[in-house]
């Protein structure tokens, strides 16, 4: 498997000097950010921590960042730590007393909906300074690229792919650690799991701001790298149902799984747009919502979980 | 006490009836079925389409596009039962969860390609009533008094049908029934099928309120699930009370702020009663 992933990472790192169009970047860009907040939210999902408000964290990280660089010059090289810490900060406060008090299951999907909601509707209501529902663009700074983050579409190519790994990374040293195998026993039966010993609220109140940090760090890089940002597509239920949608197609049981789901997704949203054209506004929901059901009855474990061996 | 702020709190109990309906269905689908449909207020969304598509666009009279919207919006409940839902029974909680946001996606979708994005309003007005200085829309009202009808009905269908006490022991214990020669699946269908009904309901009362279009579940959907989970979920009467707590904190919100900000302090307030009362503020 290492092996695998290590030649995997070598191809795409030479991407750009094969003469790769601008349109190829493009994709391969957006699709290695949002495999990152899919793998960041699947942390915590393949364990039954279903979030439905990773738009909170991906839509704070984002704004913070932004808003720093807008209104007090901060390079995002500093506000996208701090974004992210903000967003690490959010999934405590909320990830605190959810896993202390016991809300599970349906109740702790709808608190992170509602947060989702909550982060979404502030950003409208901060609209001096964030633009409200109309959405805001980093000031650009043609002088100084490389201290506003700003580059063309090779330097973000290396920037995902670094981040891209960064969150693999992540992913695999959770999945070796004891946390891993708390939190599964965690998921079997919360009970047991606390009469043998393990810190059930820390072990999942860790996982849930690793989660949250990863998935903000993807989405706030993708604000940085499209130079705008919206409520809309940043925080609230239409972006968080999205993570889910990639990284259930992809399998979340698996390490490459969400980014296969992140693949497939850009691919699917690009054929449907090239296909249909502006003519069939609607068609890409469409298809993903039929996807995602259709996903969930006959392959819950995913693209990667059915072409990978059963365990 | 100030007028304005009484019309507020006024606004805000005519707008928990609007929640209420919506809830109750949700309710009664979670109580029963033990699955939150979280497209439900894209259900809503389906029937005042349809309203709006019978009245304007082929000239229907509104009494026989209501008519028409209710069994079709109960139809679609049970279709999503039979072809979504029922088949995930037993896989975890969470798959149905995402399976039916799945259908969110697939109905606004849907809604998109075949209406497009623009707002669709119905151009019925009834005139404002006044009293002392305090103006109430004549619509609001008309709709506030059907959703307390619906309700009423609701009630009376539980409490005194054969389905009904059939329904409301299968949410009491999902076990027994079956040993007492009760078939949930059959119960199931005729929950999911009073579920979709509501949500008819509650699309007519809407589409007369409201300008339609693809995302207008997105505007009420989240405060719907949060006041069922408020009201404790599967709990009839807590969700129904919570309705009117929600509206009256919605509106009196948007007269202090804004309307942005009030939604804010509702949702503020569901986390808040979630951590102080997980199984809901009106538990037994």
């Amino acid at each position: 498997m290492i092996p695998a992933v290590g030649a995997l990472i070598a191809i795409l790192a030479v991407v750009p000097f094969l003469g790769t169009s601008e349109y190829f970047l493009h994709l391969g860009i957006t699709s290695m950010l949002m495999a990152v907040s899919g793998t960041g939210w699947a942390m915590m999902g393949r364990f039954g921590l279903v979030s439905l408000g990773h738009g909170a964290f991906i839509g704070t990280a984002a704004y913070v960042m932004a808003l720093l660089w807008n209104e007090a010059g901060l390079t995002p090289w500093l506000g996208l730590p701090i974004g992210v810490g903000a967003a690490m900060i959010l999934a405590a406060l909320l990830g605190y007393p959810c896993f202390r008090l016991r809300v599970v299951g349906h109740y702790f999907a709808l608190v992170t909906l509602a947060a989702g909601e909550i982060v979404r509707l502030m950003i409208v209501a901060l609209r001096e300074h964030t633009g409200g529902s109309l959405g805001m663009t980093p000031r650009l700074a043609p002088d100084h690229p490389f201290l506003a983050m700003q580059f063309t579409k090779t330097g973000f190519w290396w920037m995902a792919l670094i981040v891209w790994v960064f969150g693999l990374a992540v992913w695999w040293m959770l999945d070796r650690s004891m946390s891993s195998k708390a939190l599964a026993a965690i998921n079997e039966d919360q009970d047991a799991a606390a009469a043998i010993g393990i810190q059930v609220t820390s072990e999942k109140l860790r996982v849930t701001i690793i989660s949250a940090g990863i998935a903000a760090l993807g989405g706030a890089l993708g604000a940085q790298y499209r130079l705008y940002l919206n409520p809309e597509s940043l925080a609230g239920i239409g972006i968080s149902l999205q993570i889910v949608f990639g990284a259930i197609a992809g399998g979340m049981y698996s390490m490459l799984g969400p980014s296969v789901g992140a693949v497939f997704t850009i691919a699917l949203e690009e054929f449907l747009r090239v296909g249909f054209g502006t003519a069939f506004i609607g068609a890409a929901p469409f298809a993903y919502g039929v996807l995602l059901v259709l996903f969930i009855l006959f392959l819950p474990r995913g693209i990667v979980g059915f072409f990978g061996r059963r365990r | 006490m100030d007028p304005f702020l009484l019309e507020a709190v006024l606004n805000g109990i005519l707008l928990g009836g609007v929640f209420a309906l919506p809830v109750l269905g949700c309710n009664l689908v979670f109580g029963v079925v033990d699955v939150v449909w979280l497209c439900y207020a894209e259900l809503v969304m389906v029937g005042m389409y349809a309203v709006w598509f019978l009245h304007t666009q082929q000239g229907w009279p509104l009494y026989l596009a209501f008519a028409s919207a209710l069994p079709l919006v109960a139809a679609l409940g049970v279709l999503l039962h039979l072809l979504v839902v029922r088949p995930l029974l037993g896989a975890p909680p969470i798959n149905q969860l995402l399976a039916t946001g799945g259908v969110l996606f697939m109905l606004q979708g849907g809604a998109m390609l075949v209406f497009g994005t623009d707002f669709r309003s119905l151009g019925v007005e009834l005139p404002p009533m006044e009293w002392q200085d305090v103006f109430i829309s004549g619509t609001k009202l008309a709709a506030f008094c059907a959703a307390l009808l619906g309700a009423g009905a609701l009630w009376a269908f539980l409490k005194f049908t054969y389905v009904g006490i059939a329904i409301r022991a299968i949410a009491r214990d999902r076990e027994v029934m079956p040993l007492m020669g009760v078939d949930p699946r059959r119960v199931y269908v005729v929950a999911s099928a009073v579920g979709g009904a509501l949500a008819g309901l509650a699309a007519c009362l809407l589409a007369v309120q409201l300008d339609v279009h693809p995302f207008i579940g997105l505007s009420f959907g989240p405060i719907t699930f949060m006041i069922c989970v408020m009201g404790g979920l599967g709990n009839m009467l807590g969700g129904f009370l919570a309705a009117f707590l929600m509206g009256v904190i919605v509106s009196t919100g948007s007269f202090w702020w804004n309307t942005e900000m009030s939604y804010v302090v509702a949702f503020g307030f569901f986390i808040v009663v979630i951590f102080a009362r997980p199984q809901g503020l009106f538990a037994r």
